[in-house]
């Protein structure tokens, strides 16, 4: 049988799905509008494009000090995303390294474990692990959030390797040991160059939730010197209550360096979400 | 040649320590009166009784369950429409899907302020209402307890469709052109066939994007800070927002982790019905 054909229909379908789009784009094209309109603009005709974009309102946002200050949670954000995603990585690899290919029982329920992980709701766990982190000194500073992430994006990390490891043939591996490397130089040298698809999806999405993560770090780091983007926007919006044109040009500070990475990322994002299909 | 356990071990303390232990340890909290310092000390059910007879936690379980169902229906109804629209011969798909998934990328918190904007007294909504001349329509969406709760599924919805409908293309993607075709083809009996062939072969995508969505729906929490708060008089308070408040703003850990229980029990019993539905799906196979 033939494949799809572009029919006259497929047309009329392909026009509808545009206006859809272009509709659903809307709130993006709004918040670009605002952020570059002066107050009185935002109070007497919002939703057409102002002619003459106030430009300033962006460097208000960017210098507005204090709590809400962007550009140091623009650092503190780049910081734990960064460190986050590399810990993860190296030792969620290894983790699934070893599940993968251990056969069994006790494998299997290892793996079910993880997946119970995912799943269980941070909103239970997080109360005692404030507590017992705020003893430890670990609330309100880099390393706590780092090793808090770690620790609650460890099951997600870990599902993910252990499905494309299983995939992958162990010929490569056994010749290496047979010819006496270690289990670790076997790991780095062999294993880690044949994971480099499923690594770039884990860092991406776990790199994306990190850093769009708001409840844990709300409460981790809300007050500190060390606020993520989205605590200090939280801060934010605050500060400028119904001043929309500098709140919305904050925002648009705040998602622009991630809406400029979907651009390259979005098919391993895309990759990342669809693996739990197959799990 | 074994590949050793150890290498498994900081993954395994990461489960355990950030997961299993204090998951445990709230439970644990949920039957103590504790603020937070000191020793907990065991009440029974002392928690949940207060919830049960406290209006704005009562509403808070009402109105999670409430969004959490009508965000399940709406989002994968959309997402399942956007995945067979945008499958095939559409030349510009890629682009769409591009447009579509976009807002999965950026952080809740900045989408509920833009939506905030929308839906303010003097924000885009009304404005297009009364340019269109309805301006009777025109209200207080986010000031109005009876429609605060519903702009934050609209945002919901806005933000996660895309998620929806490419769990959906990723299940198509596993359905032949020769079926495809067929149930394109046959105008009248289209319908049908979509009914008796292509949803069956769906169910475990359906089933997938239906616990993702349900989950995200449960705990939904940075949309409400950023729109409602949880307000006006409590109208849109979820459990997620009202364990936040009660736990780390009002220094009640016991009765915050009593909440937050409830909570891991739906999304416990949600987790236990996909599986089991995965089951039947395969033994049927």
């Amino acid at each position: 049988m033939a494949r799809s054909r572009y029919r006259r229909t497929t047309l009329l379908r392909e026009l509808a799905l545009i206006v859809v789009a272009a509709v659903f784009s809307l709130p993006f094209y709004l918040l670009i509008a605002i952020a570059l309109e002066t107050t009185e603009q935002t109070y007497r005709a919002p939703l057409s494009f102002p002619l003459s974009p106030h430009w300033s309102n962006f460097s208000q946002a960017w210098n507005t000090g204090g709590q809400a200050a962007l550009p140091r949670s623009l650092e503190s954000s780049l910081i734990i995303t960064i460190s986050s995603v590399a810990a993860l990585i190296a030792l969620g690899s290894l983790c699934a390294y070893a599940i993968a290919r251990r056969r069994g029982r006790l494998s299997d329920l290892v793996y079910i474990l993880f997946v119970l992980g995912i799943i269980l709701p941070v909103q239970l766990a997080i109360i005692p692990l404030f507590v017992v982190m705020l003893h430890l000194g670990l609330v309100g500073n880099y390393a706590g959030m780092i090793l808090l992430n770690v620790g609650l994006l460890m099951p997600l990390t870990v599902f993910l390797y252990t499905g494309f490891i299983r995939t992958l043939p162990r010929d490569y591996e056994e010749a290496a040991r047979v010819d006496g490397a270690g289990i670790l130089r076997t790991y780095s040298r062999v294993v880690m160059p044949l994971l480099r698809p499923i690594t770039g999806t884990v860092a991406v999405v776990v790199g994306f939730i990190v850093w769009n993560q708001f409840f844990e770090a709300l409460i981790f780091l809300e007050g500190s010197r060390y606020q993520t983007l989205p605590v200090s926007l939280y801060s934010f919006a605050g500060d400028y209550v119904a001043r929309w044109n500098l709140i919305l040009a904050g925002v648009a500070i705040a998602i622009a360096p991630i809406l400029a990475f979907y651009l390259f990322a979005q098919h391993q994002l895309i990759r990342g979400f669809s693996a739990g299909l197959k799990g | 040649m074994q590949v050793p356990w150890l290498l498994a071990l900081p993954g395994l303390l990461a489960l355990l320590c950030f997961h299993f232990l204090p998951a445990g340890f709230g439970g644990y909290y949920a039957f103590t009166s504790w603020n937070g310092l000191g020793n907990a000390t065991w009440v029974g059910l002392k928690n949940f009784r207060a919830i049960a007879n406290d209006p704005i936690a009562r509403g808070a379980l009402w109105h999670t369950l409430e969004l959490a169902g009508c965000f399940v229906v709406l989002v994968n109804l959309i997402g399942l429409a956007l995945a067979f629209g945008l499958n095939r011969t559409v030349k510009t798909r890629h682009l769409l899907r591009s447009v579509f998934f976009a807002p999965v990328a950026v952080s809740p918190l900045a989408i509920g302020f833009i939506w905030q904007w929308i839906f303010d007294n003097q924000g885009a909504l009304n404005r297009a209402l009364g340019d269109v001349g309805l301006k009777s329509l025109e209200r207080s969406w986010l000031g109005d307890p009876s429609t605060a709760l519903w702009t934050i599924l609209v945002v919901l919805v806005w933000q996660y469709s895309g998620l929806a409908m490419v769990l959906y293309l990723a299940g198509l993607q596993g359905i032949s052109d020769e079926i495809y075709e067929a149930t394109l083809v046959d105008g009248a009996s289209g319908w049908l066939r979509l009914r008796k062939v292509m949803l069956p072969l769906l169910a475990p995508a359906v089933t997938v994007s239906a616990t993702i969505t349900l989950v995200i729906g449960l705990r939904v929490f940075d949309q409400i800070l950023a729109l409602t708060g949880g307000g006006p008089v409590a109208a849109s308070e979820t459990l997620a927002t009202q364990v936040y408040k009660q736990t780390f703003y009002l220094g009640r850990y016991g009765y915050g982790a009593a909440l937050a229980l409830i909570l891991a029990a739906l999304i416990a019993a949600v987790a236990i019905g996909q599986l089991t539905l995965l089951r039947m799906h395969e033994q049927r196979l």
